[in-house]
């Protein structure tokens, strides 16, 4: 094998990736957040989602769910990483419990007349997407689901005058008694 | 309301500190003044518990600091202003995270009200320092300043050591508050290391150990980091199993150069025998060090035939270069001490006598020689004699980074830990002489020398002025061969000789330059002059600058060639130009 001359190891290996939802518990202090995504742009690690808002106030507690994508070595590295940041009390693959529901949000404006109006508003019942706001000529549909979904209806809204979207980002919590 | 102006609590933010300093036993600062921490001077200036350093600059001073940690174990601490203070900080900083070094550096910063209006000297100094700091802290309320001080002294001395920043806004230093001792509510309840290694994988590592054929031991920084206790017992393992040892450039000294089961240093630059044995062997227990490039060479061929145990104690080290078999998550010397109770109490020292005379064979090949020469200095040679020289001293040695700070780690035996300083996952030019003053400041009755090399010194050579001001007689060994000499290596293996910017045109006069810092200058041209220059050097008892001459061409050897695997070392005696030329085959580099 020639590599080009060089002090480092050239070769890049090509595992396979995969795709992980983690939760992460962190303390809500300034800087959390910035620490975090740090370590995600420093370490050249990918974010496909990233949702957070703390959720237990009296403890300053703050939950960051972050979708991910990399080879597992990769992932593994990711959980150690932000394992050992100072306010991180715990990190959760949500996708190797397996138990795991995860949902987002979406709201999404289509303007149109006519059929494609009365298309629009026959898919969003069909993705139990609720109008929260219309105008003669537009609707505003809520819809939650699975990023999938989410993806798959703003989609078929598109040829029927999309005109954007806004989206959350993943939230994700496991099944069963049991917290994380 | 209570009165408090009789409470010994109460008091400035800046006082909060140099008692916070005080009550972590804290007895030397190193740091530089300016507007934003002029509070914390005016308090320095009233007590005499702690001594400060005044550097000449402040990336010397967190080199400084390092040094004062690395020798003594303890936290080094800085202080320097808001802005360029803090950002002439961020290079130590980062080599203290990459060595793991334990740091605690106070910056001041602007007045609260002033954060985020680009004030004068304002800088994002928590922002900056973020990816280069094991944690930060902005304290904007006085209240809160001594439990982020405490913490700050736990955060950096426990689990895997490293650097931390605390930014005191100016009016926080001035503000009135209510101080109290360390208390272990201190700390976030979310950082919790481990020191205690998992039983069962003990046993399992045990168990591997005692069947081992071809056994090596591969030690590493974490072991001096855990401190003495460590290196002891790291030496009874090698006694009590009978295995080879070998170490990383961070790991020297925790088992003696002198004791007969060392290899010499692996990787990179280290020896043909430490390269062979880590390739063939069968059972690897890696302790405190971490599968670094400089190391492991081409990764899918490292080791291919071995089982590996690893003990560290930072989680985010296991696999991440090279898969393990059995990792031990624990403080090393806390694991070691488990392991060896198990390995003595369930185990039998394994034969391996055949694995030694095959590495007896590696040994042979002498892969540290070189030819030695009557008119000009080796630089190899001319560590020998410094190594001879000091035998009998009490010696530590820091160094800068470039071919002589590969040949200390070759020629200089070091018998104990806590004795070699160096950057070692950085890289840092300039950092060895601050880093040799702060060695100094702990120990002011040693001998400390930094190795060093031509360029490097002169990225911190203001720092003389601080040895002469503070009396620290620091020994500048500067092998000058009046080129960045590895540079110039690396361009002449894989970049056509074109030698672009590698030579030093202009060099200082460095015994000029001592006589003009007020220190010694000391130089050697001829082989016949080291020993006399050598003792003159040891027996002064002032800061030296000593220009030691040696053969500018010669280059650094053994080396594993880029992309290759630890059984492809080019040798000394086998790095004919053609020979050189085949192992480098390829085209240019891009890093
Ligand atoms: C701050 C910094 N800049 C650049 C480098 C890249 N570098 C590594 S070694 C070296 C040359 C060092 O020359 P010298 O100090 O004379 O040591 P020699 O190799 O000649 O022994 C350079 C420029 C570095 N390591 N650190
Ligand atoms: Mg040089």
């Amino acid at each position: 094998m020639n590599q080009p001359a060089s002090a480092y190891f050239l070769e890049e290996r090509h595992d396979p990736n995969e795709t992980h939802t983690l939760s992460v518990l962190v303390q809500n202090e300034p800087g959390v957040l910035a620490r975090v995504i740090g370590l995600f742009s420093g370490r050249g690690y990918n974010i496909d989602s990233l949702t957070v808002s703390e959720t237990e106030s009296h403890k300053h507690l703050s939950r960051i769910t972050i979708v991910t994508t990399g080879t597992p070595t990769v992932i593994e590295q990711i959980k150690h990483q932000l394992d050992r940041m100072i306010p991180v009390y715990r990190v959760v693959d949500m996708t190797i419990t397996g138990r795991s529901i995860e949902r987002e949000l979406a709201m999404v404006k289509v303007r149109g007349r006519g059929d494609s109006r009365v298309e629009a508003l026959r898919l969003a019942d069909a993705f139990r997407a609720r109008v929260i706001d219309a105008t003669t000529e537009s609707f505003v549909f809520e819809i939650t689901g699975n990023s999938s979904k989410i993806s798959q209806f703003i989609d078929l809204m598109r040829p029927l005058g999309l005109v954007e979207v806004a989206r959350t980002g993943v939230a994700a919590i496991g099944r069963g008694p049991e917290g994380m | 309301m209570t009165d408090k102006s009789n409470d010994p609590n109460q008091m400035t933010g800046a006082a909060m500190i140099v008692r916070a300093l005080i009550d972590h036993g804290v007895q030397h600062i190193f740091g530089y003044p300016g507007g934003a921490v002029l509070p914390i001077y005016d308090e320095i200036f009233q007590q005499s518990d702690v001594e400060h350093i005044l550097v000449r600059h402040e990336q010397g001073a967190g080199h400084a600091a390092e040094g004062y940690a690395r020798s003594t174990g303890k936290p080094g601490v800085v202080l320097v202003t808001s802005g360029p203070g803090a950002t002439n900080m961020v290079t130590p900083l980062t080599d203290a995270l990459m060595d793991s070094i334990p740091l605690v550096c106070i910056t001041g910063q602007v007045p609260t009200h002033l954060i985020g209006n680009d004030a004068f000297q304002e800088c994002d100094t928590v922002g900056i320092t973020r990816p280069c700091t094991k944690h930060n802290w902005l304290v904007r309320d006085v209240n809160d300043l001594a439990k982020v001080l405490h913490e700050a002294f736990y955060v950096a001395t426990t689990g895997r050591p490293g650097p931390v920043v605390v930014d005191v806004p100016k009016d926080v230093q001035f503000a009135l508050g209510t101080y109290h001792p360390p208390r272990k509510s201190d700390v976030h309840v979310s950082y919790t290391p481990r020191v205690k290694g998992d039983a069962a994988q003990i046993r399992k590592a045990v168990a591997l150990l005692a069947a081992a054929k071809r056994p090596v031991i591969y030690s590493g920084g974490g072991v001096i980091n855990s401190g003495p206790e460590a290196s002891k017992l790291l030496r009874e393992l090698v006694d009590v199993t009978g295995f080879p040892i070998t170490s990383t450039l961070m790991g020297l000294g925790a088992y003696p150069a002198t004791g007969k089961n060392w290899l010499g240093m692996l990787g990179m630059h280290g020896t043909y025998e430490a390269n062979m044995t880590m390739h063939g062997c069968d059972v690897m227990l890696c302790v405190g060090a971490r599968f670094d490039d400089r190391i492991t060479g081409r990764t899918d061929a490292f080791s291919p035939g071995s089982k590996k145990i690893h003990i560290d104690i930072d989680p985010s080290s296991i696999n991440k270069n090279i898969h393990v078999d059995v990792p031990i998550i624990g403080d090393a010397g806390n694991v070691l001490g488990d392991l060896l109770q198990v390995f003595k109490a369930e185990a039998k020292k394994p034969d391996i006598k055949a694995w030694w005379q095959e590495i007896a064979k590696w040994r042979a090949r002498n892969s540290l020689a070189y030819k030695k020469s009557n008119d000009v200095i080796l630089p190899q040679y001319a560590i020998q004699k410094l190594f001879e020289a000091t035998r009998g001293h009490d010696t530590y040695i820091t160094t800068e980074v470039g071919q002589h700070q590969m040949w200390a780690a070759q020629f200089f035996g070091f018998d104990e830990p806590h004795r070699w300083m160096t950057s070692g996952g950085l890289g840092t030019m300039g950092y060895g002489l601050p880093a040799a003053l702060g060695v100094q400041v702990a120990h002011p009755d040693s001998l400390v020398i930094d190795i060093a090399g031509d360029a490097s010194v002169q990225m911190t050579m203001q720092e003389m002025s601080t040895a002469v001001q503070f009396e620290l007689p620091i020994k500048i060994f500067i092998l000058n061969n009046q080129y960045m000499g590895m540079v110039r290596q690396w361009q002449q293996l894989l970049h056509g000789n074109r030698l672009s910017h590698s030579y030093s045109e202009a060099l200082p006069d460095f015994v000029k330059l001592a006589d003009a810092f007020g220190c010694v200058g000391i130089q050697a041209i001829k082989p016949s002059d080291l020993d006399g220059a050598l003792k003159e050097m040891i027996k002064v008892k002032r800061p030296v600058l000593f220009d030691c001459r040696v053969a500018a061409l010669e280059n650094c050897f053994p080396m594993i060639p880029s992309g290759k695997a630890h059984n492809e070392m080019l040798l000394p005696a086998e790095a004919t130009d053609e020979a050189t030329a085949a192992a480098f085959a390829g085209g240019k580099a891009l890093v």
